[in-house]
């Protein structure tokens, strides 16, 4: 089976005046299958965003290869998106910005059945559809985003990625601006779309216990780098990086007894210039003298799990 | 930790001028801090949880009104003039607000803005306020204090610019600290070294901390006690572990059934349905009636009042339709 979507030793660099370019990733590869979602996570700066928007071609690649149905993803420039890479679409963080204040909602969601080639009546028909898919009411065609609540506003964008009819969906950070109950909603229902259409999706979150409630495998990244990937449940249940591990524990559990989450000391190293060896062993509290010399490479364990670490079995 | 009741806040109600007159961002809210303790206040946005801080600061926005009573250390905040209120202020009430990038002044540096209220508040020379800062960013654990006072905010990250707000806020050894969503803008690792700094500093200076957020797992980890508001409103207030492993508000209840739940488990999340009240459309009677699956024809009509039901327990839901489980 070929995979939906795959990235192998994907980097990108940002290039600033005055200073040595960025890498905010650096040789990262993924996997994306059809019907699953892959949960992305890491701390902030780990470059998890800047590789979504490389994989839909929003970001312009320094190395490695995108495929997507088997075709390669080139970047976009300021034309619009080839035919055969409509299938690939985005959702993004923040509802507020995503989205035309001054244009009717019917408008915007329609647009993709536009550029598919529908007419302008058709399209806008199947808009309010796509909107009551989303479980908002038929009228919301006719209305301004500004009369939406931000979980309703996130609807909205998802109901516009949906007109493009995609296979795979990059959802960066889609319930990080919505209130505790509004989150939920929205994740349930990119859930559901993901099952009924036969999607893939990458769900990039910071927030590692939706990403455990969600996603079926999960990968971690680090410093420009995937350093370990697999189903959710073991990541979760047997952490083989050091590093997943930390994160785990940081997470504070809401079960009133009053456990403090455990600190990973240190801060996330400036990227442009990373340690040498393993990116993680100045932080890691499990580091061989070796460490600081190896590279470790993203290696295969079992049961479809691998690890960027010497000492992960 | 010392016992005795450090604030007292009673019937404490705040309304915000809107093109359409005044509206109550907080409605006759009522609860103790008790010194040493950390007080939570958890709710979502708009429930009113920031604007009751600023309330006790004295730093709502213009034309806004308060009434109600908020005792601190034997004397009313509300009715204090600004000119006693400042002295107040930053000395024996200090704050950590959100995002320190905007907290903290870009082009000051850390030395100026660890010092100035020192110096202000207490009198001191330049050297000892200097000597003092450094004793108080080695506390926070920043590295290398004596460079970092030398430095900017720019050239710190997210995590250490908010240990360095938590530096300023305790240069006058504040016997009270109000700390508004002070690890949303930061990742789980971050938050967790912020959340221990919290707890040490709590245990070490006998202070009280007053943790306003919307995250449960916080709250869980640093509380005591917490007080869970909507539309302005106690909904529910007690001891942490009752609180949140035996809640009594509907409310709560669905907060908590909408986390993720740790043990992973069921696919799909469990949202309240419907959103919170926006400013000055809170519903009749209780607030959270529209959302509620328990709701009685008494909910539409009466405002429910926190009253005891446990031990330092107390609910704003007569029918308390979980009563039972509890």
């Amino acid at each position: 089976m070929t995979a939906l979507l795959e990235a192998t030793g994907v980097a990108v660099e940002y290039h600033r005046t005055g200073a040595p370019p960025l890498r905010a990733v650096d040789h990262a590869d993924l996997t994306l299958n059809r019907g699953e979602i892959l949960g992305l996570v890491g701390e902030s700066g780990c470059g998890k965003s800047t590789l979504g928007r490389a994989v839909v071609g929003l970001q312009r690649t320094a190395a490695g290869e995108i495929r997507f149905d088997g075709r390669p993803v080139a970047p976009l420039g300021l034309r619009r998106r080839p035919a055969d890479l409509r299938g690939l679409q985005m959702v993004f963080q923040d509802p507020y910005a995503s989205l035309n204040p001054r244009r009717l909602v019917g408008d915007q969601v329609g647009d993709g059945y536009l550029l598919g080639g529908t007419s302008k009546a058709e399209a806008r028909r199947r808009a309010g559809e796509l909107l009551e898919r989303v479980g908002l009411p038929a009228d919301a065609v006719k209305r301004y985003p500004h009369e939406f609540s931000g979980g309703q506003r996130q609807r909205i964008a998802i109901a516009r990625t949906l007109a493009a009819e995609p296979s795979c969906i990059i959802a960066d950070e889609p319930i990080s601006a919505l209130d505790a109950s509004a989150q939920a909603s929205v994740a349930n229902l990119l859930v559901e779309l993901v099952r009924e259409l036969d999607m893939g999706m990458v769900f990039i979150s910071h927030d590692l216990s939706v990403v455990r409630q969600i996603a079926d495998r999960t990968a971690v990244m680090y410093l420009g780098r995937v350093v370990e990937v697999g189903p959710t449940r073991q990541v979760w249940s047997e952490p083989a990086h050091p590093y997943t591990k930390a994160l785990i524990s940081a997470v504070p559990r809401a079960d009133g007894a009053g456990v403090l989450p455990v600190e990973l000391p240190g801060d996330v190293p400036d990227p442009s210039r990373p340690p040498g060896g393993c990116r993680f062993h100045p932080r890691c509290p499990v580091a061989l003298p070796s460490c600081a010399d190896d590279d470790p490479p993203l290696t295969i364990l079992r049961d479809g799990r691998s690890a960027a670490c010497v000492l992960a079995k | 930790m010392t016992v005795g009741t450090l604030l007292e806040v009673e019937d404490l109600t705040v309304w915000l001028a809107t093109r359409n007159g005044p509206r109550k961002a907080v409605d006759g809210l009522s609860f103790r801090v008790d010194s040493g303790e950390v007080f939570g206040i958890a709710g979502e946005s708009g429930s009113g949880k920031t604007m009751t801080a600023m309330a006790l600061l004295g730093l709502l926005p213009h034309a806004a009104r308060t009434s109600g009573r908020a005792v601190f250390e034997g004397r009313d905040l509300l009715a204090m003039k600004p000119r006693e209120l400042r002295d107040v202020r930053g000395r024996s009430i200090a704050m950590v607000s959100q995002d320190p990038s905007t907290s903290l002044h870009p082009m000051l540096s850390i030395e100026t803005q660890v010092t100035e209220h020192m110096r202000h508040h207490l009198g001191i020379g330049k050297a000892e306020a200097r000597g003092r800062a450094v004793e108080l960013l080695s506390t926070v654990r920043i590295p290398d204090p004596e460079r970092a006072l030398k430095a900017h905010p720019a050239q710190f990250s997210g995590g250490m610019r908010q240990r360095i707000a938590i530096a300023v806020a305790l240069a006058c050894e504040p016997r009270l600290l109000l700390a508004d969503e002070p690890t949303t803008a930061l990742d789980v690792t971050v938050q967790a070294g912020i959340l221990r700094l919290l707890n040490r500093l709590r245990q070490e200076r006998d202070l009280a901390v007053v943790v306003i957020t919307h995250d449960l797992g916080v709250m869980s980890a640093v509380a005591d006690r917490i007080c869970v508001m909507y539309g302005g409103r106690t909904a529910e207030v007690g001891p942490r572990e009752t609180v949140l492993t035996h809640p009594r508000h509907p409310y709560t209840r669905g907060l908590l059934d909408a986390l993720p739940h740790p043990e992973g488990g069921a696919a799909t999340l469990r949202p309240i349905s419907g959103s919170p009240p926006s400013l000055g459309a809170v519903p009749e009677g209780c607030a959270f009636h529209p959302r509620c699956a328990f709701a009685v024809d008494s909910c539409r009509v009466d405002r429910p009042e926190p009253v005891l039901v446990g031990s330092d327990h107390r609910l704003a839901c007569p029918p308390d339709p979980l009563g039972d489980t509890a």
